[in-house]
């Protein structure tokens, strides 16, 4: 009974002399900051996946790189071509938009036009199509059927 | 011996199967009906011979026969029995294996369920499921063996990948192969048409239910797969444009327009070719997947062990049926003449416009997924593609057929009138527009990607509102309504609600990634996490640190959540286990990081809110229930029933 | 004609998944190729009050081991190593990369070294600097400080002679 009471006491009091945990990251708008940056990396160790969500080592170190880049007051656009001056454009998710990627980029608006070419020409052929006569004979028989089945 | 009786079941049911795909063929070429009538028997032969070799290997793993090498690299003693079971399917050989015992089915079940179709487009129907058949089971004999023996026999297995000890497991791999490999049935029934160069609307209303089915079950299999991603891999993450992935998505936008132009053509007779087309492109895309992941060409987390040998056979095979299929669609479709003429603004033309937004949007996953095997292949470096370039791309495609979808399924054949389709719908179109710039600004302030998200989906919820009550009004009662069109109204208020889903939880999700030591606490909206440490665990095959966060809201305690963190035995491998607490509204997820100290009394703790997440999966279920109810429409059974009796009548001659 | 489309683009897919079957995705070649070699200077290991830096080796084309006592691979380069360093001119300077336990002095005690000089590079930061993504991996730098080559993975006798002699021959080493 009484280890009851002190136990009930002492969690009770928990709370009390516990903390509001501090985030991970010393800097949080940093922190954030790295993770957004991160989404859009490779991490290169890894079958696929990104820099942000993975638990490698190597990922790790470049997290904390990033970091370091950040505070040190480097902005987005800097820390991605310190990353690529070092592993190359492979370490983008983001495929920079340059004459290699063009037809990467522009592809999607492309095959959009061409289905939209193709939906005109088939409408305009649609249209000009004759319609095959109805048989005044066949719509009676249609009618019939449908009066049997209802 | 049960692992060699399996392998000996296999090659019964390979010559079997090379009996189901040449004389059926040969028969339905020269009308010969002695020759047509062996498909039914050899395809059901096949699929019991096919399963005695599941049900060996299924043995195997379940009996621990660490003789058998694929048992020794994917299985483990102590790993418990359910797993033990699917990791008959987990591994490259396995999950083939897999492949050709549902490809077994769907053949019998077109076997059984075709007494009402002409014998020659059966024999068709069969013999080219055959030659798919044939194709898998000489890939399994030849280079992937899944009895090939281990002598001396392992002590112990190598143990399954700790990732797929997880229900998702067990349901995930079937339901997709169910919807990859029943496109199979429709590329037959597309292949039988060009052959014979019959392609009517009686044909488009016997592939119809069949293609419906498949395309619920991929929908179930692809949904199954992200919600175990979720729960297994990463951060919660649900969709990481993964080639894997894309593999399975592709076949469903191609399945998707295909079930849509089916529409047309059995209505309409129109759109043939386009139809027979995309019935070849679905499965070739099906198949293409089986490529992209077992192949070693691209990099994704969810890959096979690779063997370009391996890849090269499954090339050639991918040669002869895609390559065929499409040379036997070049030569003979100008010989399909489509009927009916319709104007621009008719359903026709809306569902036209649907598969036209849902090819672009094909082709773009297609092109971001291979671009990066492209440029290499060119010897101009080396690129990724990844979730940026995929969101960017897709979600903008995707806008028009979301849109289009509230105003298709309302629109007359043959032609309807646009002003007033705008007098129709202009109060749903009003609502939808303010919903969309309002709501954000009540949640979080202005949010463009919000907006779009509310619009689209009150917009669907809204036209699919009009179109039970312009049907009940022109004479319908619930009742009667007919489920076809139960099917597509709920699969459409699916899509809403998945749309929903993904705006709520891309947009306001929250999350908070704190040291947490014993007796801290941390908030995070509305909800306060206090952390009480971890335990030692031992699960069956595993060492865990299991962490114990009490969830609490205004001071009164919730419910009480177990994030683990694992060492798998055989492996050493390490995960994270991911406690989640489900609600209709929500889902609070928490994950354990890294210990931060060497008794591991302080971790780094990763709490997220995902508000309406859960609507995704429902929302995908909504769109299977839908698929299910519209392929059993009456008008289906019916035509079943009534050839089952003319066909005993005929029989009987 | 359009009938034809569909065939004629499945068959150039089919032209990139062959040539893709004899690729690799995941191999990836340095940026630093034609390029200055990172600067940088870093004590050695087992002598801290000495240091190396690719300045040190200009006018002479040498070769950067990127290496570690923990790196099972490296192992089974080491004894390649060996019988290179003794065999030919080029100086190999081995870069002992994140050795947290600190077994390098100890190891190379044991086994022999193979390096004329080795760097210690605790943290890893120049191993970021040079795009290092695991061990062992290798650079070829010539006279004037530029990288002219990356091997990936353990060098063998194969790879010596098949990759790196044409290109030592080139330089005129």
């Amino acid at each position: 009974m009484k280890s009851l009471l002190f136990s009930l006491l002492l969690a009770l009091s928990l709370p009390a002399w516990a903390g509001e945990a501090a985030p991970v990251g010393e800097d949080p708008a940093i922190e954030q900051r790295m993770i957004k940056l991160s989404e859009e990396l490779r991490c290169l160790v890894c079958q696929n996946e990104s820099l942000a969500g993975s638990h490698a080592e190597l990922a790790e170190d470049l997290r904390q790189e990033i970091r370091v880049q950040m505070k040190a007051g480097k902005n987005d656009k800097e820390v991605i071509d310190y990353l690529t001056t070092r592993y190359g454009d492979f370490v983008l998710y983001r495929p920079p938009f340059k004459p290699l990627t063009f037809l990467l980029w522009l592809g999607p608006l492309l095959f959009l036009a061409i289905g939209g070419g193709i939906w005109f020409a088939t409408l305009k052929k649609r249209r000009a199509l004759k319609d095959i006569p109805v048989d005044e004979k066949q719509l009676a028989a249609a009618a019939h059927l449908l009066e049997d089945n209802k | 011996m049960i692992p060699e009786l399996g392998h000996f079941s296999l090659i019964v049911a390979l010559l079997l199967a090379l009996t189901q795909a040449i004389l059926p063929l040969i028969g339905a070429q020269r009308g010969n009906l002695t020759l047509m009538a062996v498909a039914r028997p050899a395809a059901q032969g096949q699929f019991v011979f096919v399963t005695i070799a599941f049900a060996c290997l299924a043995y195997s793993f379940l009996t621990n026969d660490f003789s058998v090498e694929n048992v020794a690299s994917n299985s483990f003693s102590q790993l418990p029995e359910i797993y033990r079971l699917t990791a008959t399917w987990g591994s490259h050989e396995g999950s083939l294996l897999l492949w050709v015992v549902i490809l077994g089915f769907w053949t019998t079940a077109v076997s059984v369920f075709s007494r009402h179709l002409p014998d020659d487009m059966v024999a068709r129907v069969l013999g080219v499921m055959g030659l798919i058949s044939v194709g898998f089971i000489a890939f399994l004999l030849t280079t992937s063996n899944p009895f090939d023996r281990l002598l001396p026999a392992a002590m112990d297995g190598r143990d399954m990948n700790p990732l797929l000890q997880d229900w998702g497991m067990i349901i995930h791999p079937p339901m997709l192969y169910m919807g990859y490999v029943g496109f199979a049935v429709a590329f037959a029934f597309a292949i039988a048409a060009l052959l014979s160069g019959r392609l009517d609307a009686a044909w488009a209303r016997w592939s119809r239910p069949w293609t419906t089915v498949a395309w619920a079950f991929l929908t179930f299999g692809i949904m199954l797969g992200s919600w175990w991603a979720y729960r297994e891999l990463g951060w919660g993450g649900w969709w990481f444009w993964d080639p894997t992935e894309n593999a399975s998505f592709m076949p469903w936008l191609a399945g998707t327009a295909l079930i849509h132009s089916l529409a047309v053509t059995e209505k309409r007779g129109a759109f043939k070719a386009w139809t027979v087309l995309l019935a070849l492109v679905a499965f070739s895309l099906s198949l293409l997947g089986t490529f992209l992941v077992r192949s070693g060409v691209l990099s994704s987390v969810h890959a096979f062990a690779t063997d370009p040998a391996r890849g090269a056979f499954i090339l050639g095979f991918l040669v002869i049926v895609i390559g065929g299929s499409l040379a036997l669609y070049a030569w003979r479709a100008p010989k399909m003449l489509s009927g009916g003429s319709f104007t621009w603004f008719s359903r026709e033309a809306l569902l036209l416009g649907n598969n036209v937004v849902l090819l672009a949007a094909l082709g773009s996953v297609l092109l971001g997924t291979l671009y990066p095997l492209l440029i290499d292949a060119l010897g101009m470096g080396k690129i990724s593609v990844g979730p940026p370039y995929f969101n960017a791309v897709f979600v903008p495609l995707m806008a028009p057929a979301l849109f289009l979808m509230g105003i298709g399924p309302l629109a007359r054949w043959k032609g309807d009138s646009l002003p007033g389709m705008v007098v129709r719908l202009k109060w749903a179109l009003v609502i939808s527009v303010a919903t969309g710039i309002l709501l954000p600004l009540t949640l979080n302030g202005f949010n463009p990607w919000a907006t779009f998200g509310f619009a689209i989906s009150v917009w669907i919820l809204l036209t699919v509102l009009i179109g039970f009550r312009e049907r009940l009004k022109h004479g319908g009662r619930m009742g009667t309504l007919p489920r076809a069109f139960w099917g597509m109204q709920l699969a459409h208020l699916g899509m809403a609600v998945g749309v929903a889903g993904i705006t709520l939880v891309a947009n306001y999700q929250e999350e908070r990634d704190v040291r947490m030591n014993v007796g801290d606490h941390t908030e995070l909206a509305g909800y306060t996490f206090t952390f009480l440490g971890t335990t030692e665990h031992k699960g069956p095959n595993y060492r865990a640190a299991r962490g114990t966060v009490e969830v609490s809201k205004n001071g009164k305690k919730l419910f009480v959540m177990h994030p683990e963190k694992r060492i798998y035995n055989a492996s050493g491998m390490p995960m994270t286990e991911a406690a989640i607490d489900p609600d209709f509204f929500r889902d609070v997820y928490v994950a354990l990081g890294e210990p931060l100290d060497e008794e591991a009394r302080s971790w780094a703790v990763r709490v997220f809110h995902k508000p309406f997440i859960n609507w995704l999966w429902f929302g995908a279920v909504m769109m299977v229930v839908g698929g299910f109810l519209a392929a059993s429409d009456r008008r289906y059974r019916i035509a079943v029933k009534a050839a089952a009796r003319s066909g005993a009548v005929a029989q009987g001659v | 004609m359009k009938r034809w489309l569909p065939l004629v683009v499945f068959l150039v897919l089919v032209g990139f998944f062959a040539k893709g079957l004899f690729l690799n995705p995941r191999e990836v070649p340095s940026p630093f190729i034609g390029k200055a070699a990172p600067a940088f200077t870093l004590p050695l290991v087992g002598n801290a009050n000495a240091s190396f830096s690719p300045a040190d080796m200009k006018g002479k084309v040498w070769v950067l081991n990127v290496w570690a006592p923990w790196c099972v691979s490296c192992r089974q380069e080491h004894g390649v190593l060996m019988m290179l360093s003794s065999s030919q001119s080029v100086p190999i300077v081995g870069l002992n990369w994140k050795d947290k336990q600190r077994e390098a002095e100890q190891l190379l005690a044991q086994h022999g070294s193979p390096y004329a000089a080795v760097p210690d590079d605790l943290t890893g930061k120049v191993g970021i600097d040079y795009g290092v993504t695991g061990t062992p991996e290798t650079y070829l730098i010539d006279q004037a400080g530029i990288v002219r080559m990356k091997h990936v993975g353990p060098i063998s006798p194969d790879v010596w002679k098949e990759k790196f002699e044409p290109k030592l021959k080139e330089l005129g080493a």
